[in-house]
Order: structure tokens, then C-alpha cells, then sequence
């Protein structure tokens, strides 16, 4: 009996106008191609991109130099030197993060007990030359500095789920 | 534990053995059941204010502090019943009421005992919402931070002060949550042991000053190794971070140091990486200095004492090396000495009469295992400031002082100690000669003994007065007694007399006759063969060569510097310097360069520092402790030893091939066999009558406790320390009278061609006409020898 099924199916292309059914089904539903770079698509709160160190309101780095983030770094990609400021408190004096270690896990930033280190929704950026890929201390506030209203909405907004 | 009887007690269900005036945290600790706690430490005494051992005790109503509950036979206590679990988590939960949560910030964390109990026995949760307390920081000088809002009352910082360090600077102010540790008074902690308090502290309230928020705890790496800046040879773990020291704590090793570490030994680690060190090889070419390969610096040596020797004599050679230098480095210096013929070696750089050399013992030792000190009976310390020089035999002797020993001390000036001294003889130079002749005299009488003939004459002058007689009687009545010739005595410029002296005091009085050396290694120096009459283990130099004193009184060809600056090492600056300068070839191997080193040198060889090489150093016990390099040699620098084979190489010396440290210390090893031995008795040295008093002035010496060797003297922090920062001469009050001088009046003190202005303090411990003058500082390099006619002018 399945033999007979068998041969029926096979004679009739049987397979292929299953296949063709979906085919068709795609052929009428809601298109999800973009046109990137011109289109985007959304992008979630808790997005992992580039990273930032962030400030204070008052324009103090938040960055305590606990060091927990290179500790807990699972690619060793961040390299941190730290001493006592001279009004005694403790600061780094090197934040390097290496963007070809880097894995995007976001456990530097669940480490931080200051949300100093983030990881922003940026995921648009290259380099063009040898050792541009490390981000310093200075870069890594810059971004901060210039993304922060979006960092900040970003952790609002994830706030109750955190 | 008096009692050696043992009975059981159970701990969770185990039956245990414990001896009848144990505590329960005792026996528990023994068998490796843990129970948290905070105040308790083991060297210290018992408190119970944490409340964090809480133990449930069959039949006892309420939990039990584990600490202050005596075992009792067939006790039965519980450490993690619900009773207990809650009682703990209980005290926990107070104590962090008032804790501030700034553990990234802090230097503890990461290695913080209340951190690491609040993880074991804490709750999640805090039902505390109120204000926390805040306190203000203390400032303990430049060795200790403070954070004292993290204090948790424990009072180990107390009870060190008043139990270990003898001092009782920091105390417990106020009550209840009003409790404030602290200084009663603001000034910087002066014991000499003080950063030991930074490892008693259970929290990070007490940290390092001068690793502040450098690297954490998990970050750093651990090397044993021996300290290197007395002849204690404190063991100590050398904490690293990405190949560079960044601290230094103690190891447990209860015959030596037990848990503690002097701040010399903890801090010095700072003079490491000093912008003196010596990076590349350099040679002088045509009055110029420039940087050279190793291969051509070394050739440049071995030419040097190679043409010396053949132009002018292996007599017109002289090499001198740091008692610091390990065992290793000393025994190849050994070796291509012998290999040149020469025999103008010596480490004995403070010392100025070398005239019983020929008597002293193969290796200087202390007489006694350093853990037997605490059982003394009675011990006379002659010409020794025990507290600065090797803080841990000090800490020693305060054990044996509390335990109910008399110590006794002859000095030349009246050091402060940390314990009491029964006894206390002053006396200018020969007046300490004097002091112990009449000492040595008294036990002869009471031995009923005639005066050896050599020692008749000085013996028959001194008349014991009753001090004196007191002194033999303890000596004599002790069951275990000790004499030690101390730095100072060392130093003397009559030590000969001294030593001689002391020998037969020792030998009368049945007690054992100790050295305290200077140095780290001036026993493995004496084993290793660098002294200029004998060779190694003592044996007999057919040709006795000169000692460091006549190397440096006349000027020779050439000199081998090792690991030392002479400038502060020497026992005269001025001379060393003249005499150096005035030399036709001078090589340096040495970790750190200075303007004056490159005035005299022709040939500086980069050497690495303890830290960086592996080694041997051989302790005043006679202990042979090696250590491994803890972090790589700094820039060109290489390992002394490696130098020294290859040198020996570039100077065809047989069998040079070593391919580790360990293969030339077994090489030595295998001729010091047995240096306890001793060596047969020769002819004393004839001891000269000290009846006329000094016709001027006398200048005394004590090194400065950070002027010591090259890295203490660069380590920063330890230079910001009072007692470092406290240059001034010190002459009596009649003195000062004669001369209506003041206290810190300016005086010019002039010696030979030398005059240098310094601040003065009247003190009464200095004898009658004498000048009392801190060494090893850069101000009174430019003076001349240590001891000996001094001069003083009004500003």
C-alpha cells in the first residue's frame, strides 16, 4: 500500500507543490527586508553594541576602578590600571577594552556596581588602522558623553526587569 | 599547654581530642572545622567582643562565643545547629548595619574576612534601613590608610599594639556604637612593626598606604621569599601584578618571624624599581659613559682584572661585597677571587678592628634557635639597638621578657625598647669596654675563677660595682642565658676587645655567646668564603689578604664593588669615596647607580635585587633559606650570579658552568658541611688597658633602621616615617650645658676635614662627651668614620 503511495506522490510532484505552497505563502505576506544602511531595524534596550563609560550629572567618571569587570571578562579583552587620585579616591588610570577580544557577553556591564561600563545600542563603527580596535579610557568617555541620553533612556526603559 | 593530658570533647558529632585549657575554637581549628570569627587571632589575646563564633553548647541555655568557652570533658558543642546558624546570622546582621557596602572601592576586598563570612553566614537581606555611621579617617603616618567608617570594633589593632609591638598607641574610645578605634592623639604609628596591623585587620579599615588602590587581591600573584634586609630572614610572600612587586606580607614560619613581618621587611619593596636602578651595562670610554652590550662590558671587566693582577700584583686587587648579596653570588665572587689569587675580599664593611679575626666563629650565629629566645632566662645585649636593627629578635626577647627573663642591655647610648630591661649599662666606647670587663670579672668571682693572665690587667682595673654583680648573678643563675654582641658592639672600634671579653663572660657564666649581624647574609658570607683570611668554611688562607678596612685606607689598583653604595655602607664615607675615586679601575655590579658611583667607576654591571633572582641567604640561626626570583629582571639587568659565571668563564675559571643557582649552592654546600664545628682556639688578641677616658669628643653611630642597604634607603614610604625623618644628633644634657647649646639648636659637627651643619636633641641617654650620630643617611655620608674624635661648633 505505501508502495502504491509512494508512486502516486512521486508521479504527481507531489513534494514540489508542497514546496510551491510555501513558496506562495511568503509571496503574499508582510515583507521584512530592509534597506540598510537607508532602513533600520528596531533595536532592543538591552542591545549589546560598542562601549561606553559614563558620567555622573555633575561630570564625575561614575568608573570606581573596582576592576570587577576584568574580572569577570571571559575574553580578557579589559586591561585596567588604577591609582589613589589626588583628592583620595579611587580612579583608573587606563580603561582599555580590546574590541577584537571582545565577545558582547554584556557581563562587564552586569559586573558594574556604578553602571559605568555599558554597552551601547551602537553597532555601527570600523577601524581603519592597527590598534584602533582598543578603546581607551578617553574614547570609551567620549561615547558616553555623547550617547548618554540614549544609554540612559536604554536602562530606564530595562529598569523594572532588572 | 602545661597540662599534657588530653580528654574528648565532640564538635558536630565528631569526637575530638582537646587538652584541658584549649578553648573550643582551639580544637576546632585544629581539625579544620571552621568557625567565622572576627576578634579571635591566635597570637593575640582573647576578647569575645565580635560575637561571630557563637556555638551552641549541649546544656548551656544560650549560644557560646567559641573563642572564651574553655573545653570541658564530654562537651558537646554544635557549629551549624539552627541555633548556632541563627545566632550567627544574627551578629552578622549587626555588624553590617554599620559596615558601609564599598567593596569595589576597597583595598580589602576581595580578601576581606567579614566579606568572605558575610557570603558564608549572612542573610540576604538587611531589615536596617536607617542611617549608617560615619567616622573619620585617622591618619597613622605615611605606611597605613585608614577607613575607619568600615571598623568593626574587633580590637586586634589593640591588642597588637599592647601585646606584640609593646606600644600602646591605638586604643578603643567611647561606647557601643559610639566606639572609636584610634590614636588618642593624632601621630603616625611608631613601632617598628606596625604594618602588621594591616594583616590583623579582619576588614579593609587598616590597608597599605603604599599599594593603595593598586591592584586587587585576586589580581596579584604569590612568591615565597626570605626578607632581605636583616639577619633575621623573615620568610615573606612577595605579591606581584603583571611583573611587578606590589607588596609584601609575611609567611607563617613560627622558628622564625611566626605571622609578623617588620615594616623594613614589608615596605621596602618601594626602593625596587627606584629611577636609580641600572638598566643596561655601561663602560667608561675616553671620560665618557656609554651604554654597552653585556658581552663587551663583561670582556671589559675581565680585561680590567686580568691586567690589574698581571701588571701590579694580585695585591692591588680588592673586592668588596654587601653582606646582602645572596649565598650564590657571594661563592662565585669566591671563586674567581681565588681563581685571580686574589685574597683582598671582604663583606665586613661597618666593622673597623679586625684584630681577633682569627678567633671569630666560621659563621656568626645567634648561639640559639631564634624560637629558643623566648625561653631564656636571662640575656645581655651588647652594642645593639634590638628594636631597630632586627625588630623580630626584639619582638623575641619582649616574649622571654614577659615570660619573666632578664634582659639586659651595654650600650653606648639608651635605645628605647619595647620591653623592660632589668639592667642598663652606658658607656662611651671604652667606657663599654670597661663596663664589660667589670661584668666579666664579677662572674669570675663568683665562679671562683683567677683572671685568665691576657685579660688580668683590664680585669684588675674595672672593680664590679653592684650593677655589675647583679648582671653575673642573673647570667649565672640563668638555666638558659645568652650574651649578644649586637651591630654596635660589631661596629666598635675596640671590638676585638669586646669580643674577647664576651667569649669569656659567656664561657664563665655557662651561658651561649650570640652575634646579630648586619646584613641579610653575613653568615653565608663568612660560609662562603668572603672574608680575606679564610676561604670557604672557614678554612685557613695560607696568605691572608687585607680586610675591607686597610682595602679602603690606601688606595689598591682595582676594586669589584658587589651590590653596595660605600658611600653609606662603609665605614668611612670619605675615605671609601677618596680612595675609590683615586683608584685606576673600579667595577660596579650593582642594582643602582648614583652620580658619586659614576665619579669612581669604570665598568657598572647591572645586578638584580633579591626580587629579581633566585638565591640562597643564610640566616644568623644558620639556616639556609633560597627563594626563586618573584618577578623578571628589570630591563638588561641580569641575576648576580649569572653575571658572575659568565665572568668566571671570560676569566677561564674550571667547572664555571652552572646551569642553575641551585647547582652552585649545592656545589657549596657540599664543602660547608659542618661549620658549627667551630675551629680550633687560636692566640687571643692582647687587650690593651682603657684607663685614660677619651681626651675630646667621640662620635657614636647607630644606622639609621630605613639607611640600611640600597632599596630601604629608596623605599619612599619608609622614608616619610618619623623615625626615619629624625636626623638630628643627640648629646646629653652636661654636654649641652658645657657648650650652652639647646634643644634643637644647629651645630656644625666637624670631623676630620668634614663639617656639616645638623639639628640637635638634648637626650640622657647619650654618655658624657659623646656625639650620638644616625649612619646610613645621605647627610652624614660626607662625615667620616662611624666612631672616633668628633668635633661640634655652635651655628
Amino acid at each position: 500500500m505505501s508502495g502504491l503511495t509512494h508512486f502516486i506522490k512521486s508521479m504527481t510532484l507531489w513534494e514540489l507543490l508542497k514546496g510551491m505552497r510555501l513558496t506562495g505563502r511568503y509571496l503574499f505576506v508582510r515583507k521584512i527586508t530592509i534597506q540598510y544602511p537607508e532602513e533600520k531595524t528596531p533595536i532592543s534596550n538591552r542591545f549589546r553594541g560598542l562601549h561606553a563609560l559614563r558620567r555622573y550629572q555633575n561630570g564625575e567618571e561614575r568608573c570606581i576602578a573596582c576592576k570587577l569587570c576584568e574580572a569577570v571578562c571571559p575574553a580578557l579583552a579589559i586591561t585596567i590600571d588604577s591609582e589613589e587620585r589626588e583628592d583620595g579616591t579611587r580612579r583608573t588610570t587606563r580603561y582599555d577594552i580590546d574590541l577584537f577580544k571582545c565577545i558582547f557577553c554584556g557581563f562587564c556591564e552586569e559586573a558594574c556596581p556604578v553602571d559605568s561600563i555599558v554597552e551601547t545600542q551602537i553597532y555601527e563603527y570600523h577601524f581603519e588602522n592597527r590598534g584602533e580596535q582598543i578603546m581607551t579610557k578617553e574614547k570609551l568617555l567620549a561615547i558616553g558623553d555623547k550617547y548618554e541620553e540614549q544609554i540612559a533612556a536604554a536602562r530606564t526603559a530595562d529598569a523594572r526587569y532588572r | 599547654m602545661s597540662d599534657n593530658s588530653t580528654f574528648e570533647i565532640e564538635i558536630n558529632g565528631v569526637t575530638l581530642e582537646a587538652h584541658p585549657d584549649e578553648m573550643v575554637i582551639q580544637v576546632a581549628d585544629r581539625n579544620g572545622i571552621n568557625i567565622p570569627r572576627f576578634c579571635y587571632h591566635e597570637k593575640l589575646s582573647i576578647a569575645a567582643n565580635c560575637r561571630m563564633c557563637l556555638v551552641e553548647v549541649e546544656k548551656a541555655p544560650k549560644p557560646l562565643p567559641a573563642c572564651a568557652t574553655p573545653v570541658m570533658e564530654g562537651m558537646k558543642v554544635y557549629t551549624d545547629s539552627p541555633l548556632a546558624r541563627g545566632a550567627q546570622k544574627g551578629t552578622m546582621e549587626f555588624l553590617l548595619i554599620n559596615h558601609p557596602l564599598d567593596c569595589p572601592i576597597c583595598d580589602q576586598g576581595g580578601e576581606c574576612e567579614l566579606q568572605d563570612v558575610a557570603m558564608g553566614y549572612g542573610g540576604d537581606v538587611s531589615s536596617y534601613t536607617e542611617g549608617k555611621r560615619v567616622v573619620m579617617d585617622k591618619n597613622l603616618g605615611p605606611l597605613i590608610a585608614t577607613e575607619m567608617t568600615r571598623c568593626i570594633h574587633c580590637t586586634r589593632c589593640v591588642r597588637f599594639g599592647q601585646e606584640i609591638a609593646g606600644l600602646r598607641e591605638m586604643g578603643a574610645v567611647g561606647r557601643g556604637e559610639h566606639t572609636l578605634i584610634g590614636t588618642y592623639i593624632e601621630q603616625a604609628i611608631s613601632s617598628e612593626m606596625s604594618g602588621n596591623i594591616i594583616d590583623v585587620c579582619p576588614v579593609g579599615a587598616l590597608t597599605a598606604k603604599p599599594s593603595r588602590y593598586s591592584a586587587r587581591a585576586w589580581e596579584l600573584n604569590q612568591s615565597n621569599s626570605v626578607a632581605a634586609h636583616d639577619c633575621v630572614g623573615s620568610n615573606i610572600n612577595i605579591h606581584t601584578f603583571r611583573d611587578q612587586v606590589n607588596r609584601v606580607v609575611p609567611l607563617d614560619n613560627e622558628h622564625i618571624n611566626e605571622c609578623w613581618l617588620s615594616d623594613r621587611d614589608r615596605f621596602s619593596y618601594e626602593g625596587l624599581m627606584h629611577q636609580d636602578r641600572l638598566g643596561e651595562p655601561a663602560v667608561l670610554d675616553h671620560g665618557e659613559w656609554t651604554r654597552q652590550d653585556w658581552q663587551i662590558a663583561l670582556a671589559r671587566t675581565a680585561e680590567i682584572l686580568q691586567t690589574a693582577v698581571a701588571e701590579h700584583g694580585e695585591d692591588q686587587v680588592g673586592i668588596l661585597v654587601s653582606p646582602n648579596a645572596t649565598l650564590e653570588e657571594m661563592y662565585l665572587l669566591f671563586r674567581i677571587a681565588d681563581h685571580l689569587g686574589i685574597s683582598n675580599i671582604d663583606h665586613r664593611l661597618r666593622q673597623t678592628d679586625f684584630s681577633d679575626q682569627d678567633n671569630a666563629p666560621v659563621s656568626p650565629s645567634l648561639g640559639v634557635a631564634i624560637a629558643e629566645l623566648d625561653e631564656q632566662n636571662a640575656v645581655l645585649m651588647i652594642g645593639s639597638n634590638i628594636c631597630k636593627e632586627q625588630p623580630i629578635i626584639a619582638h623575641r626577647l619582649r616574649k622571654a621578657s614577659l615570660n619573666g627573663a632578664s634582659i639586659m642591655s651595654l650600650n653606648m647610648r639608651d635605645y628605647d625598647t619595647h620591653f623592660e630591661q632589668d639592667e642598663k649599662l652606658l658607656g662611651c666606647p671604652s667606657g663599654v669596654i670597661n663596663h664589660l670587663a667589670a661584668v666579666t670579672r664579677a662572674v669570675l668571682e663568683l665562679n671562683n675563677q683567677q683572671a685568665p693572665s691576657d685579660l688580668s690587667d683590664i680585669l684588675a682595673h674595672n672593680e664590679p660595682g653592684d650593677e655589675h654583680k647583679r648582671i653575673a648573678t642573673k647570667l649565672m643563675d640563668a638555666e638558659q642565658g645568652s650574651v649578644i654582641l649586637g651591630v654596635q658592639a660589631i661596629s666598635h672600634p675596640h671590638y676585638s676587645v669586646l669580643e674577647v671579653l664576651a667569649t669569656q663572660l659567656a664561657e664563665t657564666a655557662g651561658v651561649t655567646l650570640g652575634y646579630l649581624t648586619d646584613g641579610a647574609n653575613t653568615a653565608g658570607a663568612c660560609q662562603a668564603g668572603i672574608l680575606p683570611h679564610r676561604k670557604t668554611a672557614g678554612e685557613d688562607r695560607a696568605d691572608p689578604g687585607m680586610d675591607a678596612g686597610q682595602m679602603l685606607s690606601g688606595t689598591l689598583k682595582a676594586y669589584v664593588l658587589f651590590n653596595l653604595e660605600p658611600e653609606y655602607d662603609c665605614w668611612n664615607a670619605e675615605q671609601t669615596i677618596k680612595v675609590l675615586t683615586a683608584a685606576e679601575h673600579v667595577v660596579c655590579l650593582t642594582p643602582y647607580v648614583t652620580d658619586t658611583m659614576r665619579g669612581y667607576a669604570d665598568v657598572l654591571l647591572p645586578v638584580t635585587p633579591y626580587t629579581e633572582t633566585s638565591g640562597t641567604f643564610v640566616n644568623i640561626e644558620g639556616n639556609w633559606q633560597s627563594f626563586q626570583g618573584a618577578v623578571s629582571a628589570h630591563a638588561e639587568s641580569r641575576p648576580g650570579w649569572k653575571v658572575l659565571r659568565v665572568l668566571g668563564n671570560l676569566l677561564d675559571l674550571s667547572a664555571c658552568d652552572y646551569m642553575s643557582s641551585e647547582q652552585v649552592r649545592e656545589e657549596l654546600a657540599s664543602h660547608v658541611i659542618d661549620v658549627a664545628a667551630g675551629k680550633p682556639p687560636v692566640d687571643r688578641v692582647p687587650v690593651k688597658l682603657f684607663d685614660q677616658p677619651d681626651a675630646g669628643l667621640q662620635r657614636l653611630t647607630g644606622i639609621s633602621i630605613y639607611g640600611v642597604d640600597n632599596i630601604t634607603r629608596r623605599a619612599d614610604s619608609l622614608q616619610k616615617t618619623p623615625v626615619a625623618q629624625d636626623q638630628m644628633i643627640r648629646i646629653n644634657s652636661k654636654l649641652a650645658g658645657k657648650m650652652q647649646l639647646r634643644d634643637m639648636d644647629r651645630v656644625f659637627v666637624k670631623q676630620a676635614n668634614n663639617r656639616i651643619r645638623m639639628e640637635l636633641v638634648i637626650d640622657d641617654g647619650v654618655p658624657d662627651q659623646c656625639v650620638w650620630i644616625p649612619g646610613g643617611t645621605e647627610h652624614t655620608a660626607q662625615l667620616g668614620d662611624l666612631f672616633g674624635d668628633i668635633e661640634l661648633e655652635a651655628d
